[in-house]
């Protein structure tokens, strides 16, 4: 089906069943229940999930095949949400042309900062690509203020030109992107018992284009070209004594996740028309490994996993204060119940990054294909038998020379 | 003239800090071949030690004072330090006063523990293992200790003062005989740099002079042939890691009264100091110091009006557009060696 095997077409089934019962699956609990703070079915934060997944997913094609590790890729995604707000302040706010100026302004720009670091390899290309995305956001947050809004960000305007749309709603407001009509805010809720069902536009459209992108990374892994680029991971030096050139392969991967890079940032931008430099800082680029690391570099799901566990991290992990943990614990003998809650309270809420820091370098260490990995391992020993028989072909990694 | 050597004077300080990070990264580099991206954390972990130094010393207890009394009349109570009722006021006083360079003494040791106990604990276990894995579980390993860090003293800065004999300014103009008031350098700054040489020069002395560095040399040069020859290398390269790291906290500690610390100053730190162990050729000790205060210097350069005036934003970018272009002309580096992490 579409191109694809058998098994990879029931994985596409999955991904899209998903991401298509998000706003079910993600809020199993009713509302004003004592676990209602772990529903992350609200737009903004499925949202995240699936765009921060379209990053991770381009991150991975680069660093899960190719084994090249970029600190630098938040650049490309800062660039394409730059590019997307210039197309409403310009042109107006449809979606489309914005998500499509992004992906090929940071194809572009990956084009250029690939063609310098790629002629480096290992180490060198980590610190090159590092320092480009560090000069880019030096760059945008001081000199290039004009275009990029500097400190404050760059910012829709009431006087904006926008000449295919209104430069502002008739209420005097400024218009907030849609897609022909359709407002990325808009949302329609559903009320069943006690649960509140939330189906935002805005979520959806992201959704669909995380869709097709997993869509094409699967392609991609399964193509000649992905083989290619897996042997460059595998041996470089053996692929030139062959007589064959790597750089172009190289470079095709690079330019392809900065693209995707871009795409996850006209995504941010439509749902949420501002664009900041602190997007392009090193820190971000080092969020998206931590992504892919996490949920498996070099897997088709992993990545997808590891942003979305990141992000839940992020914003309901981080909301646990004291006072819940004490009343959770709450059964507990009055001493005993201080202690329990002194214990876990440093690794949850505000310290969630511990935590995360913690599990990344465990994952590291023991897992390095990621969550996916441990998650073969577990339902292989369920199965009660040695996990050899489908989990080798995806997850063997063998060491980058 | 006087602009030319007030910016070389600015420079050297960040250089030195940039020179002592780059060190302490080129050690382990060349030693253990690791790259190490916790060793921002460990600057930082230096400062914090400096930071509890002074709080440990400032500890304090109520004490009535009978003589005095408070606004509502009841007798005063005054904060004692603990320090006053074991040294004595005059002394107590002092040793306070001087809780930064005091913490020099604790630093070395905790760092060197602290650096064992990661080579023994982790990287150890890393040596075989691509150096993208290498990159990856250090910089978990640096976000773990910065949360620790931000878990036990919070978020924002913490103000650690120099002592008294080094606040305030020299007049460096006057002793090459500019007017009063040209070129004025804080006290502080200039220990920093006399520090950071000394620290240097011990280093490369302990590396030139003594036996064990000798082995070390020879170790780095050709780790296989000096295992041969029956020494057991891993022990001492294990020393190496330790005073690598005893490098970088040294570095933090005495940096503390330059800049207040805070849970993300290693980072911050560790970019540029990863930047000028490239541009000084990964595995050159020499190079990375050379190319640290290099870096430092242009930095300081670049912050002059009159070059931002040309160039706008030079000054953020300078460091960074160094690296870039020496990568590409200099694939090895300013001094980098050959065979040096050549994939």
């Amino acid at each position: 089906m579409l191109g694809l095997e058998k098994k990879d077409f029931r994985l596409l089934l999955i991904v899209i069943g998903l991401t298509l019962f998000a706003p079910f699956l993600l809020n199993p609990f009713p509302e004003g229940s004592e676990l209602a703070q772990f529903n992350a079915g609200y737009p903004d934060l499925m949202q995240r999930f699936v765009i921060f997944g379209i990053f991770a997913i381009g991150f991975n094609i680069l660093f899960g095949l190719t084994g090249y590790l970029s600190f630098g890729h938040a650049a490309f995604l800062g660039a394409g949400s730059y590019g997307a707000v210039w197309i409403f302040k310009l042109l107006g706010m449809n979606v489309l042309p914005a998500i499509a100026t992004s992906v090929i302004i940071a194809g572009v720009f990956s084009l250029i900062i690939g063609y310098i670091s790629l002629r480096r390899s290992g180490i060198y290309f980590s610190i090159l690509t590092l320092a480009f995305a560090q000069m880019s956001f030096a760059l945008a947050y001081s000199v290039l203020t004009p275009i990029t809004g500097g400190e404050t960000g760059l910012q829709l305007a009431l006087d904006d030109p926008r000449i295919f749309g209104a430069s502002q709603t008739a209420t005097g407001n400024i218009p907030v992107p849609s897609l022909f009509g359709l407002e990325m805010r808009s949302s329609f809720e559903w009320e069943v018992g006690s649960w509140l069902f939330t189906f935002s536009t805005g979520y959806y459209v992201a959704a669909f284009f995380m869709v097709i992108a997993f869509y094409l990374s699967i392609r991609i892994f399964r193509s000649p070209f992905g083989m290619m680029l897996r042997a460059i991971k595998s041996n470089q030096t053996r692929m030139s004594y062959t007589g064959l050139n790597s750089k172009p392969y190289t470079l095709a991967a690079f330019v392809i996740s900065g693209m995707y890079a871009g795409l996850a940032g006209g995504l941010m931008v439509s749902m949420d028309p501002l664009a900041g430099a602190e997007r392009m800082q090193w820190t971000a680029s080092g969020e998206v490994v931590l992504m892919t690391i996490l949920g498996g570099a070099g897997t088709l799901i992993g990545p997808v996993l590891g942003a979305g566990m990141i992000k839940y991290f992020e914003n309901i992990f981080s909301k646990i204060n004291e006072t819940i943990l004490h009343t959770w614990f709450a059964v507990l003998p009055d001493g005993l119940e201080d202690i329990v809650v002194a214990m876990v309270y440093p690794f949850i809420g505000k310290g969630w990054h511990l935590t995360l820091g913690i599990m990344f370098m465990l994952v590291v260490i023991f897992l390095p294909g990621g969550l996916v990995e441990g998650g073969q391992k577990i339902a292989g020993l369920l199965r009660g038998r040695k996990k050899k028989t489908d989990s080798a072909k995806p997850n063997a990694t063998e060491p980058a020379e | 003239m006087d602009q030319f050597i007030l910016q070389i004077l600015n420079g050297l300080d960040k250089g030195s800090a940039y020179a002592l990070i780059a060190l302490g990264l080129t050690l382990i580099f060349g030693t253990l071949g690791v790259v190490n991206f916790a060793h921002g954390a460990l600057f930082m972990l230096g400062a914090f030690v400096s930071v509890t130094v002074s709080n440990l010393l400032s500890l304090s207890h109520k004490v009535v004072d009978e003589t005095r009394t408070d606004f509502l009349g009841n007798p005063l109570q005054v904060d004692v330090p603990y320090i006053h009722d074991i040294l004595g006021v005059t002394a107590g006083n002092f040793v306070m006063d001087w809780s930064v360079p005091i913490a020099i003494l604790f630093a070395i040791p905790i760092m060197v523990g602290i650096g064992f106990a990661m080579e023994r604990g982790l990287i150890k276990h890393f040596y075989k293992r691509p150096h993208a894995d290498q990159i990856l579980v250090t910089f978990g390993l640096a976000i773990v200790i910065q949360e620790i860090v931000k878990y036990f003293y919070g978020a924002n800065p913490i103000p650690t003062p120099a002592p008294d004999a080094f606040v305030g300014s020299f007049d460096f103009g006057l002793l090459l005989g500019f007017n009063a008031n040209e070129i004025i350098y804080p006290y502080w700054r200039l220990v920093y740099f006399s520090f950071s040489l000394l620290i240097i020069g011990a280093v490369f002395a302990f590396l030139q002079f003594t036996t064990f560095g000798m082995v070390v040399r020879a170790g780095m040069a050709d780790r296989e042939t000096v295992g041969i020859l029956g020494i057991d290398i891993d022990k001492r390269f294990t020393i190496m890691f330790g005073i690598a790291a005893a490098v970088a906290g040294l570095a933090g500690v005495m940096y503390a009264p330059i800049n207040s610390p805070n849970y993300h100053m290693g980072m911050d730190f560790l970019v540029l100091s990863f930047v000028v162990v490239v541009v000084g050729g990964m595995g050159s000790l020499p190079g990375a110091v050379a190319a640290g205060f290099m870096l430092g210097i242009l930095e300081s350069f670049a912050s002059m009006s009159a070059v931002i005036d040309l160039l706008p934003g030079i000054n953020q970018i300078i460091i960074y557009l160094v690296a870039i272009i020496i990568l590409l002309t200099r694939p090895r580096g300013l001094m980098g060696r050959k065979g040096v992490m050549e994939e």
